[in-house]
C-alpha cells in the first residue's frame, strides 16, 4: 500500500499533493538560493575593507599607491593626482570638516606642511563626503595653505583601505607609499616619519 | 452633511492644483530620498554630523528657491550619484531593482503551481482511505459502537 504514495500522477491512484512536485520545486529554489548567496558574497567582498596597504606596511615594504587617479581640486578647476607631485614627499591627509578628530588634527597637518614645503615636500588634503562650501569654510577657518582635492563619495579613499577619519598616508620621492596612519597623527609620529623621507634623494 | 462633503471634495480637487502651482521643495520631502553618505542610512533617520551638514546644504538650496529635482541634481553634482537613496538603473546596482521583481515572480509561480496541483488533487477525489482495518480491530470497533448506541 505504501507504494501508492510513490506512484506518479498518470496512474489512477489518487495522488498526494506536493509529493511529486517536491523534486521539481527543489531545484529552482536551490538555484535562487545559490544566486542570492552569491550576490551577498559579492556585496561583502566588494564593500569590505582592503588591507593590502596595511600588510605591506607591516612587512616594512614600500608599495605603489592603490590609486593614482585624479580628483577634482577643492575650490578650483580641473583635477590633480599624485602624479602631479612626483619627486616630492607627500603627506596625504584624509579629512572632513564634520569630523571632530580631523578638526583637532588640522592645525598639526598645516604645521607639517609649512615644515615640509622648503624641504621638497607637501601636504595633499583629500576632503571626503562634503559639499565644497563647507570644506572651503574649514580651509579658511584653519588657514590651510596646502592643496586639497575632493573625494565626494569616498570612492577614492576606499581604495586605500580607509577605515575612518582622519587618516594619513606618506608618499616617498619615488612615488611609493612609505607610511600609513589609520587614525589622527601626533607630532611625535610626524617627527619620526617625515624628516627621514625628506632627507632621501629623489 | 452634504455641504461638508462638497467642501471636502472641493478641497481634494484643489490640493493637487495647489501642489502644482507651488513646486517649492521641503526638507522633509527630500530627506527620505537622500542618503547620509557616511552612515549608509537615509538622511531622515540619521543624526550624525555628516547628516546635519547635508541637511544644512539642502536647506540652503531650498532657500535659493530650487525645486525638489533641482535640489537632487545639485546634491548629485556635489556628492556624486550615491547620495540618492534610490539605486541607479545601470551597472551592478540594477540588481536592487531586479532581485525583488524576480523573487516576486518566482513566488507567484510557486503559488500558481501549488494551487494547480491542489486543484488537480481535489478533482481526482479524496485521498486513499488508508490501510484496511485489521479484522480484530474491526470487531472491537463494532463492539465499541454497539456499546455506545446502547
Amino acid at each position: 500500500m505504501d507504494n501508492a504514495r510513490e506512484t506518479d500522477e498518470n496512474t489512477d491512484r489518487p495522488q498526494i499533493p506536493f509529493k511529486g512536485m517536491r523534486a521539481r520545486v527543489y531545484w529552482p529554489v536551490s538555484v535562487a538560493a545559490a544566486l542570492l548567496v552569491g550576490l551577498l558574497a559579492y556585496g561583502l567582498t566588494t564593500t569590505g575593507t582592503d588591507t593590502t596597504l596595511d600588510s605591506a606596511m607591516a612587512a616594512g615594504e614600500r608599495v605603489a599607491p592603490p590609486s593614482r587617479s585624479g580628483l577634482p581640486v577643492l575650490g578650483g578647476r580641473g583635477s590633480r593626482s599624485l602624479a602631479d607631485f612626483e619627486g616630492k614627499v607627500v603627506l596625504v591627509n584624509v579629512w572632513a570638516s564634520w569630523c571632530d578628530p580631523c578638526r583637532d588634527e588640522l592645525p598639526l597637518i598645516q604645521k607639517a606642511h609649512r615644515m615640509m614645503t622648503p624641504r621638497g615636500g607637501t601636504v595633499l588634503g583629500i576632503d571626503v563626503k562634503e559639499n565644497s562650501g563647507a570644506a572651503l569654510d574649514a580651509v579658511e577657518e584653519f588657514g590651510l595653505t596646502f592643496p586639497n582635492l575632493r573625494d565626494r563619495d569616498g570612492g577614492y579613499v576606499r581604495k586605500w583601505g580607509q577605515t575612518g577619519y582622519p587618516e594619513s598616508y606618506v608618499i616617498d620621492r619615488k612615488g611609493r607609499v612609505a607610511a600609513v596612519r589609520r587614525f589622527p597623527v601626533t607630532q611625535e609620529w610626524l617627527d619620526e616619519t617625515l624628516p627621514p623621507l625628506l632627507d632621501e634623494p629623489a | 452633511m452634504r455641504p461638508v462633503l462638497a467642501a471636502l471634495l472641493a478641497l481634494a480637487l484643489l490640493v493637487p492644483v495647489a501642489a502644482a502651482a507651488t513646486p517649492r521643495a521641503s526638507l522633509t520631502d527630500i530627506e527620505d530620498e537622500v542618503m547620509c553618505l557616511e552612515c549608509g542610512t537615509a538622511l531622515n533617520v540619521s543624526n550624525s554630523k555628516v547628516a546635519d551638514q547635508e541637511r544644512t546644504y539642502i536647506a540652503e538650496l531650498i532657500a535659493q528657491g530650487m525645486t525638489k529635482q533641482q535640489v537632487k541634481d545639485a546634491l548629485v553634482a556635489e556628492y556624486g550619484p550615491r547620495v540618492l537613496a534610490e539605486p541607479s538603473d545601470s551597472g551592478f546596482e540594477i540588481t536592487a531593482w531586479l532581485v525583488p521583481v524576480l523573487a516576486g515572480a518566482g513566488a507567484l509561480l510557486l503559488v500558481g503551481l501549488t494551487a494547480r496541483r491542489w486543484r488537480r488533487a481535489r478533482v481526482a477525489g479524496p485521498g486513499p482511505a488508508g490501510p484496511a482495518l485489521d479484522p480484530d480491530d474491526a470487531l472491537r470497533l463494532d463492539a465499541e459502537l454497539a456499546a455506545y448506541d446502547r
